[in-house]
């Protein structure tokens, strides 16, 4: 019980817990807005790849850290834009798709940085984003350790919750995208185009995935590494369900399981002798799934979801 | 010229071949892009590549030993997709087969070779099988979505893996290295020919394809299998225990998994360990989608899929290209075949407009 009190008393403890959110922020506001379109993008593994190792790339090749960010997002977005073709354009499966995504992502990217780094035995690093030092608020005692002494990509997650939910419920342009998700046919008799709000949604969202990628590489580590994402795409898309496709509870999401990665991190520290290291990691994503058992029954899943939309489509 | 898309009632076999050969060469010569900016010449590579995958007696019998668990990886994805049930978790059913095989292969039962190995060979099967109903029945219990499910339990099952070989089944012979075990003499899978490393499991793989060819053709649950694909509501309609049918299609879908597992590590490895597949279970997508889903033709497309991957290999040694090449050749397929779907569906009319209309 003291460890447990000892973990959650450190403001080291909360700063991490956001530090591992961050990219989970991005990814499950990039899932958010493709399925509330009506489009499931299971490309968001290999799309975090690609941003993680495009955002890298440019750092390590001259541009600045935001000119990497830029990068990255364009990386995210190009994917994107390949996925809306395929699943909205031609109306494929958004199953295969999204798998066929991650593959390509996932194998251009090792093969790029292969091709452009060959002769390296370990990673090249780059100057990462450092935290801010915010006057006034990162240096509170306690609260500033914790809360404020973030990097950039961490506030810019922030904004984006914001801008994301005042996108969808404040703006035309939100309602539509809600609605094209649920009833495409009502979005159609209002002489607006499905298929446009749908790409404009995929390739918007896939450009947030690509900045969770971005923030691995540029934020949290300082290199890149072949199998760094490790699934946390798969966890974001758990992650929207559990959410139920809001803004709000996709943070809140977020940080929950960003405090049990970190509580899980800190605990194997203490008991890691009793038991095996494997069984802690396994725990995000058995977490995951268990998150998915409970809210599944309740989803309120966009109605459209899945479903291709042919112009003129009558029901 | 304008052109109209008009649905196709049925895609005849012949055009469904093309759209899939057709596939693979468009995917081969989209790889001549990376090739190039890699600074290599794409028709040497190509060359390099059959010669590696196909050139020697040696080549092909590696390129045939790595089809065998991607032919057993894809046909568990076939069965699976075709009843709309969305198995992306072979990678996972591969490692607890293979884990069975360990469990009961390394001592435990001590049988003749002749009962060993089919022993062997079912424990795998059913162990791979329960690793996807039980996802199955929480998606038929609680509604949550197979594929996220079986995605993440990849990544479990690999860390469980990892806990048992650097634990309670590490081989205190391996000289510290992470790895369980070996099997027995018995337990282990004959080569087909002297001094290559194919082995038995191809046989057992191309067997499998032709049960599974007779099963979905000429049985009532092949039939069922195929009413529940096209239409659950329909299905379950006209009286076909849909439940049931998908538990069954789990269990033989997640049985050919781990049947993978098995033939891996009792005839390839001799033991279990954390790297015993270079990820067969996400290639078995990709082999599956390339071949129509039809188990005849997975087995051609794992030998196409298996010599990409060992041509490159091959090929990357000898021009420094990366041998990623061979994962954007198996991405790419897998999205062209995706694209050819589109014209099985639909049918392009070109039509010519009229002058003055």
């Amino acid at each position: 019980m003291d460890a447990l009190f000892d973990i959650l008393g450190s403001a080291n403890f909360w700063a991490a817990a956001i530090r591992i959110a961050t990219p989970l922020i991005f990814g499950v506001l990039g899932a958010l807005i493709c399925e509330r379109a009506g489009v499931l993008n299971l490309g968001i593994e290999g799309i975090f790849v690609a941003g993680a190792m495009a955002g890298w790339l440019a750092v390590y090749l001259g541009a600045g850290l935001w000119g990497g960010v830029l990068v990255a997002a364009l990386a995210g977005a190009l994917f994107g834009l390949l996925h809306a073709f395929l699943t909205v354009i031609l109306g494929l499966s958004q199953h295969v798709s999204g798998i066929g995504i991650t593959l390509l992502a996932t194998s251009v990217s090792y093969f790029t940085y292969r091709t452009a780094l060959p002769d390296v035995t370990s990673p090249p690093r780059i100057a990462a984003f450092q935290p801010l030092n915010i006057p006034g608020l990162s240096d509170l005692p306690f609260i500033g350790p914790a809360l404020f002494q973030q990097t950039p990509l961490t506030f810019l997650a922030l904004v984006f919750v914001v801008l994301v939910a005042l996108v969808l419920y404040r703006t035309p342009l939100g309602l539509a995208i809600r609605a094209v998700g649920d009833n495409p046919a009502s979005v159609e008799a209002q002489g607006l185009s499905v298929v446009g709000l749908r790409v404009g949604a995929v390739v918007a969202g896939s450009a947030l995935m690509a900045l969770g990628g971005a923030f691995l590489t540029m934020s949290a580590f300082d290199a890149f590494f072949f199998g760094m994402v490790n699934g946390r795409g798969w966890i974001c898309i758990a992650l929207v369900v559990f959410a139920s496709w809001q803004p709000g509870k996709a943070l809140l999401g977020a940080l929950l399981f960003g405090a049990f990665d970190a509580f899980q991190i800190r605990l194997q520290a203490q008991i890691g002798q009793v038991v095996p290291g494997q069984v802690f990691l396994m725990l995000p994503y058995l977490l995951s799934i268990v998150a998915l058992i409970l809210v599944a029954r309740r989803a309120d899943y966009p109605r459209a979801l899945l479903q291709p939309w042919t112009k003129g489509q009558r029901h | 010229m304008s052109f109209r898309l008009e649905p196709r009632e049925h895609a005849s076999v012949g055009l469904k071949l093309t759209v899939s050969l057709a596939a693979g060469i468009v995917a081969l010569l989209l790889v001549a892009i990376p090739v190039l900016s890699a600074g290599g010449s794409p028709i040497e590579a190509y060359g390099l590549m059959v010669q590696g995958a196909f050139g020697s007696m040696f080549a092909l019998s590696e390129t045939l030993n790595r089809a065998t668990p991607l032919i057993l990886t894809g046909l568990a994805c076939a069965v699976a997709f075709r009843a709309k049930l969305w198995n992306i978790g072979a990678e996972g059913q591969l490692y607890i087969g293979a884990l069975a095989a360990v469990c009961v292969g390394s001592g435990l039962l001590q049988l003749p070779p002749a009962l060993m190995i089919p022993t062997v060979m079912i424990a795998g099967f059913l162990a791979g099988g329960l690793m996807m109903v039980i996802p199955t029945i929480i998606k038929q219990r609680f509604g949550a979505d197979e594929v996220v499910i079986t995605l993440l339990l990849n990544f479990v099952v690999i860390l469980f893996i990892q806990m048992l070989v650097e634990g309670v089944l590490k081989d205190p012979l391996s000289m510290g290295w992470p790895q369980s075990v070996p099997l027995i003499a018995e337990a282990k899978l004959p080569k087909l020919l002297p001094r290559l490393r194919m082995h038995w499991g191809l046989i057992v793989g191309v067997v499998a394809a032709l049960i599974l060819w007779l099963m979905v053709r000429k049985t009532v649950l092949g039939f069922e299998i195929r009413a529940v694909g096209e239409n659950k509501a329909a299905a379950r309609f006209a009286g076909i225990p849909v439940d049931a049918t998908m538990l069954k299609v789990a269990l033989i879908s997640g049985g050919l998994a781990g049947l993978a597992g098995v033939g891996e590590v009792a005839g390839v490895k001799g033991y279990l360990s954390a790297d015993l597949s270079p990820g067969f279970g996400y290639s078995g997508i990709v082999v599956a989608m390339l071949a129509g889903l039809s188990p005849i033709g997975t087995v051609i497309s794992a030998v196409f899929v298996a010599a990409v991957f060992v041509g490159a290999d091959s090929m990357s040694r000898a021009t420094g290209i990366s041998s990623y090449i061979a994962d954007l050749v198996v991405a790419l397929s897998l999205l062209c075949v995706l694209v050819g779907s589109f014209f099985l569906r639909f049918r392009v009319k070109f039509e010519r407009r009229q002058v003055g209309a």
